[in-house]
């Protein structure tokens, strides 16, 4: 056991103790799950004596967690050892991921679906203590609706949020995605090959860059109209620059000596640039594709805050927020995020299936 | 100049332009090298033995002075593939394999696939690296990754293989194993070598004709004929034969450095 461990193991037990005798003031039959939970937990100290496996912390969290969400109501107003217990099953949570994960280190790579649990218990532990904190504090909905609420408007509102998602994601993301990559390495390639343009091009996408967004997008709606092409202009003027930027640095990324190779075989231009500096520019440019993921979506909702129709995520945000229908804006805030993380995995796997020969993903 | 002369240099010079003003690199360097000879060129760092390894392969320009391979320009020489070069690191490229990057000049040069295959199978053999053609580099030791290197600059068959330390990042241990293989390997290939180094044993070891250089500015000091046979068992080196012509160019090595104690 690490000190660590030690340490939580001794809270998570105190904790327990401490809330079991608070809840003995209180008539037995009033929360038991809640109280049962307690006493397991103070049991658990006897770990000090007889090894427990992680999986009974990993039971116990689950229980606590459980036990919390239904007495969630029992009480009114809320007494002090229920939110211990809150504490005690989320220690019991970390106490859980801590130990699996020192058991998993050694072998992190090759261990199924275990390590995949680790940031599962910690997006759980997340949920609960939030819809706790929310629905057990009474915390007004405007500020904070708690997940179960989010959940239940996201099930009932699947054609709308849909709507949204294929207008600003399907269409403008994805669309100026595909155009400001494309277009940021062509350049890159372009200036690569002349000097005139590196002086000329990269300055002036340099200043492109530093356009704020809050400016251009409603340019853009009078350019390209009130739909979609509008916020992929925006999309595509987000992601050409660091496109362009990791473009001209990667080309530049081989070795003299690998070069010099090329060289020697009276290689072309095109041979050297399809056989040597495009494979070695291969990681920078696929950090573009990664940081533009996430700029593209970003660069997408802001857009749609500058007139659009009445379709969409940014516009469906601006409004729902105007009516106080903050569960709205957080299911929408739930489908970006759930769409962008997916976005970003599939380019991660990309990445990893082409440059594998990278130190950086074959030591992972 | 012979009819057999494959490097041919008259009073070549290169100097470097540079900030701190200009580097004498290669100074008045005459020298012939005929087919078939094993040359090593020897000296401190700062002689100059790379950069004419690098002028021959036209990967440098001299600025006075002729140089002829084959009788051609470098620049012409380097268009036609007449040489292979091997480069202190193997330069292996990571995201091919290894018989992947034996294939990487074939590739440039138009190779069919089926030549391409019969030429990386008979180069993979000569460097004794069957077995690992469908391995990464990273997956290779440091003296493998330098053997699949020597293999990519034999696969197209050029005449000439100019090798610039090829072993200097090598133990000792490897270093002598993969000195006797290189000589099996001339002797098997018939191939003109020029072969930089500064370890003295090797090239008394290796070569028929061994170029000792100094620096300040970069030129030839001696020019030694080795009359070793051509048959070298790795004994051969408690030779007095061997150890007379080590001498030799430690001697001339020394004379280089004195020259630069007195100016």
């Amino acid at each position: 056991m690490s000190q660590l461990q030690y340490f939580l193991s001794l809270v998570t037990g105190g904790v327990c103790a401490a809330a079991l005798a608070l809840s003995l003031v209180t008539p037995f039959e009033t929360g038991l799950l809640l109280k049962t939970f307690l006493a397991l937990g103070v049991l658990s100290l006897i770990r000090f004596i007889l090894p427990l496996g992680l999986w009974i912390d990993g039971i116990l969290a689950l229980l606590g967690a459980a036990a919390v969400l239904i007495s969630i109501g029992v009480f009114t107003p809320t007494p002090p050892y229920f939110w211990m217990a809150l504490v005690a099953a989320w220690l019991f949570g970390w106490l859980f991921v801590e130990r699996l994960s020192k058991t998993l280190a050694p072998r992190l790579s090759d261990n199924g679906g275990l390590g995949l649990l680790i940031p599962v218990v910690f997006g759980l532990s997340i949920l609960v203590i939030w819809e706790v904190a929310t629905r057990a504090g009474n915390v007004p909905q405007v500020i904070l609706p708690p997940p179960s609420m989010i959940w239940a408007r996201i099930t009932a509102s699947v054609p709308t949020l849909f709507a949204d998602f294929q207008q600003t994601f399907l269409k403008a993301v994805l669309i100026g995605y595909v155009l400001g990559c494309g277009l940021g390495f062509v350049v890159a390639i372009l200036i690569d090959r002349s000097p005139f343009l590196k002086s000329g091009l990269l300055p002036l996408g340099n200043f492109v860059s530093a356009l704020p967004i809050v400016g251009v997008a409603p340019i853009m709606v009078m350019w390209f109209g009130f739909d979609w092409p509008s916020k992929a202009a925006v999309v595509i003027i987000m992601t050409f620059f660091p496109m362009l930027v990791n473009t001209v640095a990667g080309l530049n990324a081989s070795s003299a000596i690998e070069r010099d190779l090329m060289r020697t075989y009276a290689a072309g231009y095109w041979q050297t640039l399809m056989k040597l500096r495009l494979p070695a520019a291969g990681p920078f440019i696929f950090n573009a594709l990664k940081i533009n993921s996430t700029l593209a979506l970003i660069g997408a909702i802001v857009a749609e805050f500058f007139g659009t129709p009445i379709v969409g995520m940014g516009f469906r945000i601006s409004t729902e927020v105007g009516r106080m229908n903050v569960d709205m804006v957080w299911a929408e805030i739930a489908v970006a995020a759930v769409a962008g993380s997916v976005f970003y995995g599939v380019i991660v796997l990309i990445e990893r299936a082409v440059t594998f020969w990278h130190p950086s993903v074959r030591g992972a | 100049m012979g009819p057999n002369a494959v490097v041919s240099a008259q009073n070549l010079g290169l100097t470097f332009k540079t900030n701190d003003g200009d580097v004498v690199a290669l100074s008045d360097v005459s020298l012939t090298i005929d087919k078939g000879e094993f040359v090593s060129f020897i000296g401190p760092s700062g002689c100059g033995k790379t950069t004419f390894l690098r002028t021959i392969a036209d990967l440098e320009q001299p600025t006075s002075g002729t140089l002829r391979i084959n009788g051609q320009t470098p620049e012409n020489a380097r268009r036609e593939r007449a040489y292979g070069y091997v480069f202190q690191a193997p330069a292996l490229y990571p995201w091919r394999t290894i018989e992947k990057n034996v294939a990487l000049p074939l590739e440039i040069m138009g190779y069919s696939g089926s030549q391409q295959a019969e030429r990386i199978k008979r180069t993979m053999d000569l460097v004794n690296l069957s077995g690992f053609e469908k391995k990464y580099p990273w997956q290779l030791s440091g003296g493998m990754q330098q053997r699949a290197s020597i293999a990519r600059a034999l696969a197209f068959d050029a005449d000439l293989l100019l090798m610039d330390e090829p072993f200097g990042a090598l133990d000792e241990i490897v270093r002598d194993h993969l000195n006797s293989e290189l000589l099996k390997l001339w002797a098997a290939t018939q191939k003109t070598i020029c072969f930089v180094t500064h370890s003295i044993p090797e090239a008394v070891y290796l070569s028929t004709k061994i170029v000792v250089m100094s620096p300040r500015p970069g030129r030839v000091t001696d020019v030694i004929e080795s009359d070793l046979p051509r048959e070298r068992p790795l004994d051969i080196r408690e030779t007095p034969e061997f150890l007379a012509i080590a001498v030799r160019v430690r001697d001339g090595l020394r004379a280089g450095h004195s020259y630069e104690e007195h100016v």
